[in-house]
């Protein structure tokens, strides 16, 4: 591209050599966080004249403050919000000094939000945490303070507000301080400053005020110039760069982008390939203005490897000596974001890096009472709480530790049909060193099994209303297999519930956990090679996709015994549906539960136009096309 | 096709820090990468203004020493200043780019402009409608768009990755949230998304950024001789006879620059000497204005830009 010319001048090159600081506020409501943001960016003048002008206007139509600016309007965006008079998500604001540029993640003080606290806090260096001199710490300035230090934010300075309105001024800043610090010491900080300010009238903000003789610290704003940056202190950590994508524009190219999440790189370095373990050496660090010798923690590169390995989009390339861990069950800690709550044993999806997995939340160990830091007994996460769990995986991954390195031990969990982001969650640990175990479990696997078995190991899913026949064909079926030399199992839902899932209801999580372990046992039948067929009501279209999911086969082939309500009711085999037109069954598929028919189920039987014999042969001669038998 | 570059040209000792504009110049191309990787059909909207120069640039850099993964898109108003598209053709004419130019038919069979119809009906009907059809019609799942949380209070509120449904609606209620680098991309058949990678950029960093990495940009940016006419508060260029003056209005050489782009009847130019980027940037660190008070558009109500958004604006 052409260039346009420029003129060297150091003023402006100071102005761009700044480094960048991403910081939260916290607090609670009225603590006067949004005039302390408000504040913070009017005197750095990161204010033009016409935002002044529409604050002077809004403040005097909805301010708080008779003829003052009403700083905490600038911060409120969404109209809703604006009339409800609150802040109710995260907000990004921007300033800059000489020194550096800010990034404030501003975030509410009410306590339902947790989530958005940890969004903010995720990417933050440092937390401002705000307190009303005259209320002191609060339960909240707990919450605060546990999540800051849950997200790994190692530098706090808490900031006493409102000290205009107090009278015993440094009497008050020290209870609050030493009271802070008490309950901090059980959190995982690094430092903790703390700062008597007034948002209001701008004392210890940004000059230093002479009100406050006894306080000789620095001013907020002056300690935020300072305080260390976390993508600093990672560059002496090893090297980890998750794969982001590969570029091959033509067959003599074949790069590796990615941004490093910690530690650099260098030309000639040696690397691991994770979680495959292959090693090679850097060739080249490609970038748009050259080729560079040398790429540190953050930096957005494209790497070439002397030697080809097979490398995708999810891998993680390490430093050869100082490798991540590989494992596929963790514990983790849970942040719940969404209203539908937790469900253990449900896969979810896991983004983590630049991979994605599926998950399944299994135990829960307890639940954070973050204001006390206390344990409970859970049985599921809601909205907003925080909890410790077990998490499995269907493939190995490489990670470190969250407390070490937040972009590869953080991740969210997604959910699979609404496609929310359902949690945050940190991986602490892995529960065993699972990554031998499966290198060994290749040299004997399913295929091998299925090899000496003469056919492809399958799960066939039948679903469909009580009394349709699901059972009647999959006997059928069954039969015709045997005939072949197949060897099979037939796991029939009324069976399991006598056994393995004795202990279940009929609850919602009761529903997903039979599921989960029809499907767990599927899955253990198949890898072990044989032909699996399920019978099992299965009225939900999301547990059959979970099951589909648990089951991780191609040749997970759903039947769907298509049979009307009315003919099934008329058969009425075992006498339920009279029960439960009784009203003595409740939650009965058909009659006051739904049956979520499937859309595009892999086989679909009419029972009503065919006989058991047909559609058997019907199932088989799928399964003959599929290439399930040699 | 591919530039080529000599092997390793170490650049001294392993850097210690790297700067804001560093920083933000590797989020930046971390989520252009990530739409495409996970998305379908992704395409640029690409404006012709500073914000689109500078998003250019981050994408050749992202997937450099491939070609543009996805095409430029310009929604055409007819409105543009021509420096826009003699710079914009010129965009077009690399080899590495692909750029599609959508005109809404609609708007050109009932001969829509800003004088007869308004600014915010011509604005609706060339620009968001506009670029509505240019999406279905090409199946775009993943939009990248130039807009910065600094501009306005709304923004500041958005996601990087923001949703919106098959009727191009966003929700601001029900908005993901987006931790650490991890961006959940995924969507129901026929939403999309568009990514603004310049979120967490403002105005100064632009320049700032523009200056290092020499881009090029529409020379109406630097502070020029022009022929203008005071026209509702702002100061209107006379680019040629597209314009019609009002009576009593008679075109005035004077110094002037735009801190921002659109159609020519609907930006004002602000009266300026900055006539090269450290000028810019200079006048910029005293500016008194914010850059959207040159858009007509922006004029009415302080919660207006929500409402497009909802609307479909971009
Ligand atoms: N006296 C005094 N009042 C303050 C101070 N900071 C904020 N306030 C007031 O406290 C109230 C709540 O402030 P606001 O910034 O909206 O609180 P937020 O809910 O934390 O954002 C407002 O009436 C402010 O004017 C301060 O330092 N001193």
């Amino acid at each position: 591209m052409a260039a346009v010319k420029s003129e060297h001048d150091d003023f402006i090159g100071a102005q761009s050599d700044k480094q960048l600081l991403r910081f939260i506020t916290c607090g609670s409501v009225d603590d006067g966080k949004s005039t302390l943001i408000g504040r913070l960016l009017y005197e750095s003048r990161a204010l033009f004249e016409d935002q002044l002008a529409s604050l002077a206007s809004d403040s005097k139509r909805v301010g708080t403050q008779g003829e003052n600016l009403d700083f905490a309007l600038l911060l409120d965006g969404l109209s809703a919000e604006r009339e409800q008079g609150i802040t109710i998500d995260v907000a990004y604001r921007y300033f800059s000094t000489e020194r550096r540029k800010f990034i404030v993640a501003d975030t509410p003080g009410h306590e339902q939000y947790t989530r958005n606290m940890v969004t903010g806090a995720s990417t933050a260096d440092a937390a401002v945490i705000l307190i009303d001199a005259r209320r002191g710490v609060l339960p909240q300035t707990h919450r605060h303070s546990t999540i800051a230090s849950l997200l790994g934010i190692r530098h706090v300075v808490v900031a006493v507000n409102k000290m205009d309105l107090i009278d015993e001024a440094e009497n008050t800043f020290r209870a609050i301080e030493s009271e802070f610090r008490e309950f901090a010491s059980q959190l995982d900080f690094d430092d903790i400053s703390f700062i008597p300010v007034s948002a209001l009238r701008g004392d210890n903000v940004v000059e230093k005020s002479s009100t406050m003789p006894w306080y000789d610290g620095p001013t907020l704003l002056g300690f935020l110039e300072r305080v260390p940056i976390d993508e600093q202190r990672r560059i002496d950590e090893p090297l980890r760069m998750p794969v982001q994508w590969v570029n091959r524009p033509d067959q003599s190219f074949r790069g590796y982008a990615g941004t490093l999440s910690s530690g650099s790189v260098h030309v000639g370095d040696r690397v691991r390939v994770q979680p495959s373990a292959r090693e090679s050496t850097v060739l080249r660090i490609v970038t748009f203005d050259g080729d560079i010798g040398t790429a540190i923690a953050g930096q957005s590169i494209t790497l070439t490897l002397a030697e080809e390995i097979d490398i995708s989009r999810g891998d993680i390339i390490s430093a050869a000596n100082d490798p991540a861990e590989v494992a596929d069950q963790f514990d983790a800690t849970l942040v719940w974001m969404d209203a539908n709550a937790l469900l253990p044993g449900r896969p979810y999806l896991m983004k983590i890096g630049s991979a994605t997995i599926n998950a399944n939340v299994g135990e829960l160990k307890y639940k954070l009472q973050v204001d006390t830091l206390e344990h409970l007994a859970a049985k599921t996460l809601e909205l907003n709480e925080i909890g410790s769990v077990n998490l499995s995986l269907d493939q190995p991954i490489a990670f470190d530790a969250y407390s070490r390195n937040r972009e590869t031990g953080g991740f969210i969990l997604i959910d699979r049909i609404s496609n929310a982001t359902v949690a945050a969650g940190m991986l602490n640990f892995a529960l065993r060193r699972a990554s031998n175990i499966h290198l060994q479990a290749l040299d004997v696997d399913q295929s091998a099994r299925g090899a000496l078995m003469g056919h492809k190991p399958c799960v066939l899913w039948f679903t469909g209303l009580s009394g349709a026949g699901k059972s009647t064909i999959a006997n059928a079926v069954e039969k015709l297999l045997l005939a072949r030399g197949c060897h099979t199992y037939l796991l029939d839902g009324d069976n399991v519930r006598h056994g393995l899932n004795r202990n279940l209801g009929f609850t919602d999580a009761d529903r997903v956990e039979n599921i989960r372990r029809v499907a767990e046992v599927a899955r253990l039948m198949a890898d072990a090679g044989l032909m699996t067929l399920v019978s099992f009501i299965s009225p939900f279209r999301q547990d059959r996709a979970n099951a589909r999911v648990i089951v991780a086969s191609d040749n997970f082939i759903e039947v769907f015994v298509d049979t009307s309500l009315a003919v099934a009711e008329q058969r009425d085999v075992k006498g339920l549906y009279k029960k439960a037109r009784a009203g003595e069954l409740k939650n009965f598929t058909g009659i006051d539960s739904p049956y979520e028919r499937p859309e595009n189920a892999d086989i679909h039987v009419d029972t009503e136009s065919l006989d058991v014999d047909a559609a058997a042969s019907q199932i088989v001669s799928v399964m003959q096309q599929r290439g399930l038998f040699d | 096709m591919l530039e080529s570059h000599s092997a390793a040209a170490p650049r001294g000792p392993s850097p210690r820090s790297r700067s804001q504009l560093d920083r933000l110049e590797s989020e930046s191309i971390h989520i252009l990468r990530e739409v495409v990787a996970e998305c379908e059909r992704p395409v640029m909207l690409y404006s012709i203004g500073k914000d689109s120069a500078v998003m250019l640039h981050l994408a050749r850099k992202a997937f450099f020493p491939a070609r543009l993964p996805f095409p430029l898109l310009h929604v055409d108003t007819r409105f543009k200043f021509r420096e826009m598209y003699a710079l914009r053709d010129r965009v077009a004419a690399n080899p590495d780019i692909d750029l599609i130019v959508h005109i809404n038919p609609d708007g050109v069979a009932a001969n829509m402009n800003p004088f007869d119809h308004g600014a915010s009906v011509h604005t609706d009907v060339m620009k968001t409608q506009g670029l509505k059809q240019a999406l279905d019609q090409h199946g775009f799942d993943a939009a990248f768009g130039g807009a910065r949380r600094d501009e306005e209070k709304s923004r500041a509120k958005e996601r990087i990755f923001s949703f919106r449904n098959a009727q191009h609606r966003w929700d601001p209620k029900n908005q993901r949230p987006e931790l650490w680098r991890l961006y959940n991309t995924r969507k129901r058949k026929g939403d999309s998304i568009r990514v603004f990678p310049l979120s967490n950029w403002t105005e100064l960093d632009v320049w700032q950024y523009i200056q290092r990495e020499n881009i090029e940009i529409v020379p109406l940016y630097f502070a020029a001789e022009r022929p203008v006419v005071e026209r509702d508060g702002m100061l209107i260029m006379v680019e040629d006879e597209r314009l019609p003056l009002r009576t009593g209005e008679v075109p005035q050489q004077r110094r002037v620059r735009f801190r921002t782009l659109g159609c020519y009847p609907l930006t004002g130019a602000i009266e300026s000497d900055a006539d090269t980027l450290p000028k810019i940037i200079a006048e910029m660190l005293v500016a008194s204005q914010s850059e959207r008070q040159g858009r007509a558009i922006d004029h009415d109500a302080s919660a207006s830009m929500e409402k497009k958004k909802q609307e479909g604006y971009f």
